[in-house]
């Protein structure tokens, strides 16, 4: 059968940043797939070098729009790793409530955008309406919408204001009908079952070969969480649990990120019940010479900072590793063998961030290849979903 | 149980540790190993003391080119890098993405940005940076 | 008016097109046209495809690699155009102006009509782009 070629990107609705996916199909079937990165290489890492350790939270949380509090607090730990600086009680439950906010409206982002790959448009309007209030929390507490600018190294540059926090528990109570509408919306629906179970499996020998992390990992049942497993900011002095799921198909990935929404929730409210008072930065003077290594379980998994100091006040290196650079290789084990319907929901399943990632592709024109446009791909995949809803009779 | 990574590692592979190991805190240890055992030694952490691959950074130093391979010990709380030096004027180090698949795509990221050869790397194209972006120009090396 | 521009000031259609930004700023494109701000209302949609666009958005700071594919994609869009530079990284370059990748200011690349500062800017003032644009079209 003649080989197809669909080349998805760089610039197609399926992602919100440039990326590239070369899909190889036979028929429906998707027989290989070639990823190219680097459209949104901006050279972070060069440019942490030339700031100091103060600027450098500022930098690194523009490595991501969305995770634009896990490269902060992963950035500051290195850097307080490496100078052997303590950080106060308070601060570190200030980190915590900002990280957490961060995951729910992260994790609605991906729900959204995962109904519409699959014509569920009603979940996606669904999931950024939910979204906007928790924005507001952070705008509220913070001063912005995204880009929060509240870590630096020693502890947070402002403190959050006690008199907000009724109002946040408040919005938070709100929020939890809210995810049970999308737990039922979501679980119980035979049409998402028969789209997303049994598609795009990793195993749980794939994702440790791979080295995949956070919600990838956990729903191939590989239950690693910084969070627990090296506990940073408040995350030992709080009440949790890890979710896990064993399918590993695209169904588990959105289980697992259902459920977790609901612990970060709770560990908001916790959080805000436990603040102790006190100070909110040590006020660091120096960092002396060494290395320091800062890791934080970000929405898509873990975010992992490298610094080295050589005594003066900018870092020497400063290496960063976002969570998609480990999961989007494990697109090449997901995607291959499925059919071309179910690739856009695959490759989204990841919760791939290319910002954080760095890059992405080229394609060199072949011609005498039939060749598809992305938007055939999605409406391939909705007219799907269609398909399925007529056979159940819904 | 928290010592016995680094000791087990340490004892198995006697004399081709070249520097001291520098224990940073509990948690962070640096293991300075010789560049022409590096496979051999992050497959035996990696496959036999089942550590997770976090990542390699490389660092342009006086010194040399030094990269380090991250691992964690998620049941330990504890990350051991294993860390090489590279000569400056020619970097060359083995590759270790045929028993590890995670470390393929940072090893190109480290061949493109400063310039050190992976020996029987499968893919050595560019990663990040323009399929025609000026040879002998890497952006993470010192001037 | 010519007929083009008049039918241009009725029912926008944008279509987003991602330098390498942050994410930030696209999802405040998104944020503007889901149910909080609802710019869906007014018939401004957005569209898969630039060959269907009547405003082009730009995101991010530009870097090497994907210059040549920006062109491409100014070069298949149905002119006139409108292009909005959204954000502080597409109007100036923002901090990766020393970036090793980066390729310059977005209107050395191509003409731009609007520039929405802001990091993020806010979907208020991604709305308030778009009503001083079609003023600015209709000779306001």
């Amino acid at each position: 059968m003649a080989k197809t070629i669909i080349p998805v990107g760089p610039y197609h609705p399926l992602q919100e940043e440039p990326e590239f996916f070369k899909l190889h199909v036979e028929g429906e079937k998707v027989v290989g797939l070639e990823i190219e990165i680097g459209y949104n290489h901006r050279g972070i890492e060069q440019l942490c070098e030339q700031k100091t350790f103060d600027q450098v939270p500022f930098v690194v949380e523009r490595i991501c729009g969305i995770c634009s509090t896990s490269h902060p607090i992963a950035c500051v730990q290195a850097i307080e790793d490496a100078g052997d600086i303590k950080v106060p009680e308070r601060a570190l439950y200030i980190r915590t409530v900002i990280a957490e906010l961060e995951r729910i409206h992260s994790h609605l982002l991906w729900l959204g955008l995962a109904g519409h790959f699959i014509g569920y448009n009603t979940v996606f309007m669904w999931a950024w309406k939910y979204r906007e209030p928790v924005l507001d929390i952070c705008e509220k507490l913070t001063g912005n919408r995204n880009h929060y600018a509240m870590m630096k190294p020693g502890g947070v540059r402002r403190d959050i204001d006690e008199n907000d926090f009724p109002w946040v528990l408040k919005e938070m109570d709100k929020l939890v009908p809210a995810l049970d509408l999308f737990k039922g919306a979501v679980l119980d629906d035979p049409v998402i079952h028969a789209r997303l179970k049994g598609i795009g499996v990793l195993t749980k020998e794939e994702i440790i070969n791979y080295s995949a992390l956070g919600p990838t990992a956990r729903a191939s049942g590989v239950a690693i969480d910084v969070r627990r497993d090296h506990p940073y900011a408040a995350y030992d002095r709080i009440d949790w649990k890890v979710i896990t799921c064993e399918e590993g198909d695209v169904f588990a990935k959105a289980v697992v990120r259902i459920l977790e929404m609901y612990e970060a929730a709770s560990i908001v409210k916790q959080c805000l019940k436990k603040m102790p008072k006190g100070e909110i930065d040590s006020k660091p003077k120096e960092i002396h010479p060494g290395d320091g290594i800062g890791i934080a379980e970000a929405p898509r998994g873990e975010v992992y900072h490298f610094t080295r100091s050589d005594g003066s006040n900018r870092p020497a290196r400063h290496k960063v590793r976002a969570p998609s650079f480990m999961n989007v290789p494990t697109n090449h084990i997901a995607a291959v063998g499925g059919t071309v319907s179910d690739a856009t929901i695959v490759l989204a399943a990841i919760d791939p961030c290319y910002c954080c990632t760095e890059r992405m592709a080229a394609i060199d024109n072949r011609t005498k290849k039939t060749v598809l446009n992305s938007q055939d791909l999605i409406r391939l995949s909705q007219e799907k979903t269609e398909r399925i809803r007529k056979q159940l009779g819904k | 149980m928290a010592e016995d990574v680094v000791g087990k590692i340490k004892n198995k592979f006697t004399g081709k540790i070249i520097k001291k190991t520098i224990k940073k805190s509990d948690k962070r240890v640096y293991i300075y190993i010789n560049p022409a055992n590096i496979v051999e030694v992050i497959n035996y952490v990696f496959h036999d003391l089942k550590a997770r691959f976090q990542i390699a950074s490389g660092i342009d130093t006086p010194e040399g080119i030094e990269i380090q391979y991250h691992f964690a010990f998620d049941k330990l709380d504890r990350i051991v890098s294993i860390c090489v030096l590279l000569d400056r004027e020619n970097p060359e180090i083995d590759s270790a993405c045929q028993g590890i698949k995670a470390i393929e795509w940072i090893e190109r990221e480290i061949a493109e940005l400063l310039g050190v050869k992976f020996r029987n790397h499968p893919d050595m194209r560019h990663l990040l940076l323009r399929d025609d972006w000026p040879k002998g120009k890497y952006p993470l090396r010192r001037k | 008016m010519s007929i083009k521009l008049n039918a241009l000031t009725k029912s926008l259609w944008v279509f987003h097109m991602a330098a390498s930004p942050c994410n930030n700023c696209d999802i405040e494109i998104l944020d503007a046209l889901t149910p909080r701000h609802d710019i869906e209302r007014f018939g401004m949609l957005l569209v898969g495809s630039i060959k269907h666009a009547d405003v082009l958005l730009v995101t991010g700071c530009i870097n090497k690699k994907v210059i040549d594919r920006m062109k491409r994609v100014y070069e298949q869009a149905p002119k006139p155009i409108i292009v909005v530079a959204v954000g502080g990284c597409a109007c100036t370059g923002g901090m990766f102006r020393d970036s090793y990748n980066y390729a310059g200011p977005l209107d050395k690349v191509f003409p731009v009509d609007a520039y929405v500062p802001g990091c993020p800017p806010q979907p208020e003032a991604l709305i308030d782009a778009v009503v001083k644009v079609i003023n600015k079209l209709k000779g306001k």
